[in-house]
């Protein structure tokens, strides 16, 4: 649709071009944003390839050497390299926070288009039954999840998804009230449409927008979460290498030996969630007017 | 103003419901095994047998009455007794929430003393390199994990100046100035990140005050500038920023989870770690019960100062 109107010949200024090229011209820092991320994501993705070293591969000679041309990051005190670490971190943190910020996505399109189109009495339960649950801290909420359901990368994923799902559905709730009163999902009911075939033709294409930028915005705030509770040890359980856990535990110790190892994970999740974030807040400059100043 | 107070009152009813019945729910989940792996782990404690731990997590009884068991023992302060300690639960909890409120508050007055004059002063020169400056830290400050930043702290002044931060907790009572010097390093850092929020709210909020009619009229009576944002626009921007105060409640709890763990300071949040790691289920489901109305709490009273503050809100 985009290119249709974007493809005559000598196009007007203020002609809609595709998002994409949309983004690169208003938002270059948000277009930058996203590239980052996209370089993380393929990091991740090819993790395995990239890496110099085996995630697990101690070398006890070689223990706690400053960053050098073998190893660029340095090693910890197991010998092991920091840089194939990092890597493998990039890899779960990578694949955590799209499967749950899309898990995420789902449970929030879910709720907020029950509630919002349904209204009345579904809506005022349902809604109060969101309120107690937004009303726990994120991360106290993980900490008595995952002390019941156990640590792990499915769990977490699960636990993660429903957690911020439920506190999305109160945007996309606000989009589809917002719709469901436009001139169009009127007419479409006084001829006859049903329930199912308003939600799937008029409702749900008319809150994408919202749901995408929900979508992106809940990345960043699954990077940080699932680090901080592999900080405290809730996380995706050792050997595997998490962002998190790199900074916790024993290793913790032998960085007044070794500071190198307390920058690089750091330093790539602030690098990859203010990437994301700036992203999303372009995205949502473009795509959704309402929710500027939002989060 | 009364039949405000108890509107928001009654409001608060269904989500104080549902509130427990999340709480109750939680602990419902623990599988069996674990029962037996707090067996493992907690007898030598305190020696106590399956029939007992069920009992003590009230599992020996139907769900519905369960939980009016266990709302009936809550609404009386009895919060169970802790396995690892055989001390109530209730008790941990006023030994800990004291501190854990102390470092909430002076991470408040961090927060707060970073962000208004920076916002202020970010909305005052919008688009210029100062204000570039002030959002590009806000962004940053958002981005930054704060188990990252409070582990550089541990780590740079040590290797760098052989300085490290206080670890051991003093009472205040005991000694302030002592207490100060341990919960001020972990509450700069708790405030700084939520200062980035804050900053960004108030700027947004004085912009929009300072295109008001009044403000025009005000300017137009020869109002001096400073004169101006000190009466008449920061005191209808601030309204919406004593709101976020309390949307941000649960952003400040959570993080002190993670900076009493990192600074060692014996608060809620270390005691509900610890009672994770111990499988002390009654001691996690009283933190988290104790966190979600203390969220509850500090809403109504942000929900009550902000009727007080906007006679507007007070007659919808």
């Amino acid at each position: 649709m985009s290119e249709a109107i974007a493809a005559p010949v000598a196009p007007l200024p203020d002609a809609s071009p595709g998002l994409l090229r949309r983004l690169v011209r208003d938002k270059p820092l948000g277009a930058a944003g996203g590239a980052v991320f996209l370089a993380f994501l393929l990091c991740g993705v090819f993790a395995d390839a990239l890496a110099p070293y085996g995630v697990n591969d101690t070398n006890l000679a070689d223990r706690l050497l400053a960053p050098s041309l073998d190893y660029p990051l340095g090693t910890d005190h197991l010998g092991r390299d920091v840089f194939s670490r990092v890597l493998a971190g990039a890899q779960l943190s990578m694949m955590v926070s799209v499967l749950a910020a899309g898990l995420a996505t789902v449970v929030s399109l879910a709720i907020g288009v029950v509630s919002g189109y349904f209204g009345g009495k579904t809506d005022m339960v349902m809604q109060r039954g969101v309120d107690a649950w937004m009303t726990f801290p994120d991360l106290v909420l993980l900490i008595v999840i995952v002390s019941v359901v156990g640590p792990g990368i499915t769990q977490i994923v699960l636990v993660l998804g429903l957690l911020y799902g439920i506190a999305g559905s109160r945007i996309v709730r606000g989009a589809v009230v917002s719709v469901k009163e436009n001139m169009y999902t009127h007419a479409a009911q006084s001829i006859g449409a049903g329930t199912w075939h308003t939600l799937r033709h008029h409702i749900v294409p008319n809150v994408m927008p919202v749901v995408i930028v929900l979508f992106t915005t809940r990345i960043g705030a699954v990077i940080l979460t699932e680090a901080g509770l592999s900080f405290l040890g809730l996380g995706v359980p050792p050997p595997t290498p998490t962002w998190g856990s790199m900074l916790s535990g024993t290793g913790r110790t032998y960085m007044y030996l070794g500071p190198w190892l307390a920058l690089a994970p750091g330093l790539c999740l602030t690098i990859v969630v203010y990437a994301v974030n700036v992203y999303g807040d372009a995205l949502r400059d473009l795509l959704d007017p309402r929710m500027r100043g939002r989060r | 103003m009364q039949a405000y107070i108890f509107r928001r009152l009654l409001a608060l009813a269904p989500t104080l419901f549902f509130a427990s019945l999340i709480v109750f729910v939680s602990m419902r989940l623990i599988p069996g095994d674990v029962i037996d792996l707090m067996l493992a782990q907690n007898d030598i404690a305190t020696g106590q047998d399956r029939a007992r731990i069920e009992a003590a997590l009230g599992l020996d009884q139907p769900v519905y009455l369960q939980y009016f068991r266990w709302i009936g023992g809550v609404l009386q302060g009895d919060l169970g007794t802790s396995l690892w300690r055989n001390v109530p639960v209730s008790e941990q909890l006023w030994a800990t929430l004291p501190i854990t409120f102390e470092l909430g508050f002076l991470a408040l007055i961090v927060a707060l003393t970073v962000a208004l004059p920076i916002g202020v002063y970010s909305a005052m020169r919008q688009d210029t390199a100062g204000d570039y400056a002030a959002r590009s830290f806000s962004l940053v400050m958002l981005a930054v994990p704060g188990f990252w930043l409070g582990t550089l702290v541990m780590v740079f002044p040590s290797v760098w100046w052989r300085w490290a931060p206080e670890l051991e907790y003093t009472p205040f009572l005991e000694d302030p100035l002592r207490n100060l010097a341990h919960m001020i390093v972990p509450a700069i850092l708790l405030g700084l990140s939520m200062s980035a929020v804050t900053m960004r709210m108030t700027r947004t909020m004085m912009l929009e005050v300072m295109r008001q009619d009044y403000i025009r009229t005000a300017r137009a009576k020869g109002v001096g500038e400073s004169l101006l944002i000190a009466r008449h626009a920061l005191r209808n921007g601030l309204i919406p920023v004593v709101t976020l105060i309390g949307l941000q409640a649960p952003l400040l709890i959570g993080g002190a989870v993670i900076f009493e763990q990192i600074f060692v300071v014996p608060g809620m949040g270390l005691l509900l770690l610890e009672a994770v790691f111990q499988r002390d289920y009654p001691v996690v489901s009283g933190v988290f019960l104790v966190v979600g109305v203390g969220v509850l709490l500090i809403n109504l009273a942000v929900d009550l100062s902000y009727g007080w503050l906007d006679p507007k809100v007070r007659h919808q």
